[in-house]
């Protein structure tokens, strides 16, 4: 059995349960993050779906795959968006080894 | 109320879950509103559901095995009608219309009469025998050329229409922007239509149609007038689909949840009229489809039609009318609404 429901995700609102005025905040400044600015409700979208799978969360996964497509993406582009958090992911802990360098020739002659 | 309404049986599953918890009438009821219709501006003729193609998302079940099309007295019939009710526009569709021995005739008369007349058009119809004149067919009784495209690129618009439909669809295009349609300056109207290739809502339709015109130009040198997005409605072979890939109850929600009380006065049912291939009457193609006709104190045949009957009728529902009033609406012209 998996710790995560596909109709949980239709649930979210349940979490303004004990605190409805933080939830209430949270939810208005979402939305107006997803809406048309100086980037497109499109790019939005693929943002919101290569952080989605960079924090891997699967309820952002789904959300955002149907938003790309609503927001007329296609999965030539959705594939380019989940290989840039890929890449960043990869070159983020590429980079770490850096440290591993270093702290080795701190103790070596 | 829907259940007031002349359902008449259907071999489909009705769409039990939702039907019975979330009324579309009662919805809008809520918001103070109620679906009556304008003057028919459109008369709507399906002249069957013949078609060289099957697609999946198809709300006729139109293919090539099917034999229900209309005859030339039923065709008479609709001509006479617009002749004595100065009907602005037919629009012609199917099924593959151009697949009807009647539908040159149809065409030729309505423009005789005056009226505008719309055709959707499948593109690849084009390639079936003696349909090759097409482009020229069109411009010479100056029709108006609506043709559906679900996406720019081969994989997604072969996924829904079939294999070897894109490749077609794109010689068929440019045979009509070589005889002028979709070109500037040339009043030959080439407009296009988006449906989504799945089960979720069609895109801005704005947004969509400025990627379509650069890619199609970018990729292939094609031009058309405008892209219409039109959202799949959950009845027949698209319902079939939703069923099989467990997507009925998640899409279904996704209407509801999409509800736009802006989209109700743009609807097409307002001031369109369908007729099927047998002449009965219908308020739009998708009811016609489910056979859920007109209010039964109206004439139920093209033979007995009279637009000041149906002017402000009441218009037939079901829980698939939620498909057109989904974000931005959903008509035979796409978008109704700015999305809410």
């Amino acid at each position: 059995m998996s710790y995560y429901k596909e109709e949980d995700l239709s649930r979210f609102a349940e979490i303004s349960k004990h605190r409805p005025d933080l939830f209430e905040k949270f939810m208005a400044w979402y939305q107006a993050c997803q809406e048309d600015g100086a980037l497109s409700r499109r790019e939005k979208a693929l943002i919101g779906l290569a952080v989605a799978h960079a924090l891997q969360c699967p309820y952002c996964i789904d959300a955002y795959a149907q938003s790309c497509l609503e927001s007329g993406s296609n999965m030539e582009q959705m594939t380019e968006a989940i290989h840039m958090a890929s890449a960043l992911r990869g070159g983020a802990a590429l980079i770490h080894g850096l440290q591993a360098h270093n702290s080795v020739d701190k103790v070596s002659m | 109320m829907a259940r007031d309404l002349p359902i008449i049986e259907t071999k489909q599953a009705p769409l039990i879950p939702f039907a019975g918890r979330v009324d579309f009438d009662e919805k809008l009821a809520a918001h103070n509103m109620s679906l009556r219709a304008a003057a028919i501006e459109t008369l709507q003729v399906n002249v069957g559901k013949l078609c060289n193609q099957a697609c999946k998302h198809c709300h006729v079940d139109a293919s090539p095995t099917r034999t229900e099309i209309m005859t030339r007295e039923v065709a008479k019939q609709v001509i006479a009608a617009v002749h004595r009710f100065s009907i602005p526009t037919l629009d012609i569709t199917g099924g593959a219309p151009e697949l009807n021995p009647s539908f040159r005739f149809l065409v030729t008369e309505a423009r005789a009469a005056g009226a505008h007349v719309m055709v959707r058009h499948n593109l690849t119809v084009m390639f079936e025998p003696e349909q090759a004149d097409l482009p020229e067919f069109f411009r010479t009784h100056e029709v108006e050329v609506i043709s559906s495209l679900p996406y720019f690129l081969e994989r997604e618009t072969d996924a829904q229409r079939g294999r070897g439909v894109f490749e077609k669809s794109i010689e068929a295009l440019r045979r009509l922007n070589r005889v002028g349609y979709g070109m500037k300056e040339s009043g030959l109207i080439l407009n296009l239509v988006y449906n989504p290739v799945g089960a979720f809502l069609p895109p801005a339709q704005s947004s969509i149609e400025a990627d379509f015109k650069r890619e199609l130009s970018n990729r292939y040198g094609i031009a058309f007038n405008n892209l219409y997005t039109i959202t799949n409605i959950p009845i027949k072979r698209f319902l079939d689909y939703l069923r099989r890939s467990g997507n009925e109850e998640r899409y279904m929600h996704k209407l509801i949840e999409a509800f736009n009380p802006q989209t109700i006065e743009g609807l097409m049912c307002r001031t369109l009229l369908s007729v099927d291939w047998q002449g009965r009457l219908f308020d739009c193609d998708f009811n016609q489809m489910i056979e859920l006709g007109v209010s039964r104190e109206l004439p139920q045949s093209i033979a007995d039609f009279d637009p000041a009957l149906f002017a402000g009728r009441r218009i037939s529902t079901g829980a698939h009318c939620f498909g057109c009033t989904a974000g931005a609406g959903s008509s035979c012209g796409g978008a109704v609404a700015a999305i809410s």
